[in-house]
């Protein structure tokens, strides 16, 4: 676990790169952890992930599967790996500062 | 007189009911077992099949002849279990009661769920082993095969024995080169993870064992769709790979009955107590095998440690005590490395695998992590314990709980990896 600042809040990190706490995030810190993810801005889309995917740790305590969120969330396959090019389920769960999400054994 | 009913008589459904059959008593309770194929398939031969090592007499047998004379085995098609009622509904309309439930509908491969995979080239250029159909077809695919690009891909996780597209790159190399077609034949793994598997140190000697057999490995790639026309797999974010022969590994899911009764995740699979095998969501269903979600490898040895646990769950269910045996999501696979040579993995929920000696520390005799001939032996001899001994819900020898003896625990440099996920 280390600590670094991001958007002027000092934010606990895994070795992963994930956040510890999904509390400490905010409109602000999500805005960074994007642009360290190589994304420019976020839109409505964006958010309609990031905001399933907190709910979903909420409720059940880890993300939601790229299957899952598909299913349950609106946004179709094709458009989630536009939103979030490369591997969605990872890159969408670091910037909505949850965990990351288990499922793959 | 009550009612222990089993749907499923798979690896996991068979052993639980065979270890039931001497552990309840007989006068306050029967067994029942649900099945619609009469057939018994050892499933980790399907992977020997292509090449010709094993025929199909070799893995299929009925499925009467490995339960007890105590259970009583119905042939039938589950529509739906209704778990308020404690019935199960099977199709055509006959019902079966319970006291007690396990689940062990396992899992199977759906070509559907990916674009274009039940193409034109379905069952000729675009293949699976995962069923013994597939396996079958895959072999005398084979037999014509004179070289060009085989493309071995895994479509999504989880999936039942996730070594075993690692074990077939290995023994197609193998074949290739015996027949004389290594040289002509490029061959690439493809597969969604960020690695050749799923755990760190194990992954990092398995990426060194594919780079010198000249596999190339493709991470990260999402199939989206098969595009037969142009003989390509293409991901969600528009990479692609080219195939003259494609060897897919669908994606797997649960029984559509576990969705038709809402008991099932995304993929059909129920979620499950991983400690106690107790389906969350009703008191008196236990899951067992691939049908649960437990973050365990799908695998017929999972199977076999999560029964000596559910043993115990149910006995304790039956007398109206508390659950107290706990699984550790003991996994122990022996993976085909070709040339005669096999790799043997011992691992559970907290520790992944890692390079040792199994089932003793030092003397062995079975090599961990390493190839040798007689984790190689192992593999072929497991088949005649499985139909003689595993089935019928015997001990093998060592216990349910994965040892860390002989385990090379200092290789442990990120202990937080170790964790499934």
């Amino acid at each position: 676990m280390k600590e670094r600042e991001v958007a002027g809040k000092v934010v606990a990190f895994d070795d992963e790169n994930f956040m510890v706490n999904y509390k400490d995030w905010d409109l602000d810190v999500a805005t960074a952890l994007a642009e360290e993810e190589g994304l420019q801005s976020l839109n409505d889309r964006h958010f309609t992930v990031l905001e399933f995917l907190r709910r979903t740790y909420e409720e059940k305590g880890t993300g939601p599967t790229i299957r899952r969120l598909t299913k349950e969330s609106g946004v179709p396959t094709k458009e989630l790996y536009a939103l979030f090019p490369g591997a969605p389920a990872k890159k969408a769960a670091r910037i909505a500062g949850i965990p990351k999400p288990k499922g793959c054994i | 007189m009550k009612k222990l009913l089993i749907l499923g008589a798979g690896t996991a459904g068979t052993i639980i009911a065979n270890k039931m059959a001497r552990k309840l008593p007989a006068k306050e309770w029967s067994i029942q077992i649900v099945d619609q194929d009469p057939l018994h398939y050892y499933q980790p031969g399907f992977l020997f099949m292509p090449f010709g090592v094993y025929s199909e007499k070799d893995v299929v047998k009925p499925k009467s002849r490995f339960l007890s004379q105590k259970v009583d085995l119905v042939m039938g098609a589950i529509d739906r279990i209704d778990p308020e009622a404690n019935k199960v509904l099977l199709e055509g309309g006959s019902k079966l009661d319970y006291d007690l439930l396990v689940v062990a509908t396992g899992a199977t491969p759906r070509p559907e769920e990916t674009e274009g995979m039940e193409g034109e080239d379905w069952g000729r250029d675009v293949h699976e082993f995962y069923t013994f159909e597939g396996a079958g077809k895959l072999a005398r695919r084979l037999k014509h095969w004179r070289g060009g690009r085989l493309v071995i891909n895994v479509a999504e996780m989880p999936i039942k024995c996730p070594v075993a597209p690692l074990e077939f790159a290995f023994l197609a190399d193998w074949w290739l080169s015996k027949n004389g077609l290594r040289d002509k034949t490029e061959v690439q793994y493809v597969t969604p993870l960020s690695g050749a598997f799923t755990k760190p140190v194990a992954t990092e000697r398995l990426q060194h064992m594919l780079s010198d057999r000249r596999i190339h490995v493709e991470t990260d790639f999402a199939i989206g769709s098969v595009d037969n026309s142009n003989k390509r797999i293409v991901s969600w974010d528009d990479r692609t790979v080219g195939y003259d022969l494609l060897v897919t590994v669908p994606t797997n899911m649960g029984s559509d009955a576990i969705e038709r009764s809402g008991l099932g995740d995304e993929l059909n699979f129920v979620p499950t107590n991983k400690e106690t095998l107790q389906a969350e969501a009703y008191e008196n269903i236990f899951v067992i095998g691939d049908a649960a979600d437990v973050p365990a490898s799908k695998a017929g040895s999972v199977a076999h440690f999560e029964a000596e646990i559910l043993e115990e769950n149910l006995l304790a269910a039956a007398a109206g005590k508390d659950l107290e045996a706990r699984f550790d999501g003991h996994s122990n696979c022996f993976v085909e490395t070709g040339f005669g040579k096999g790799m043997l993995i011992d691992f559970n929920y907290e520790t992944e695998p890692l390079p040792g000696t199994f089932p003793f520390a030092k003397v062995g005799p079975m090599p961990l992590l390493a190839e040798s001939r007689m984790n190689h032996w192992g593999k072929l001899m497991f088949r005649h314990v499985y139909w003689h001994a595993l089935l019928k819900g015997w001990p093998l020898g060592f216990g349910s709980a994965m040892s860390l003896k002989g385990k090379r625990v200092d290789l442990l440099k990120q202990p937080e990896l170790a964790h499934v996920g």
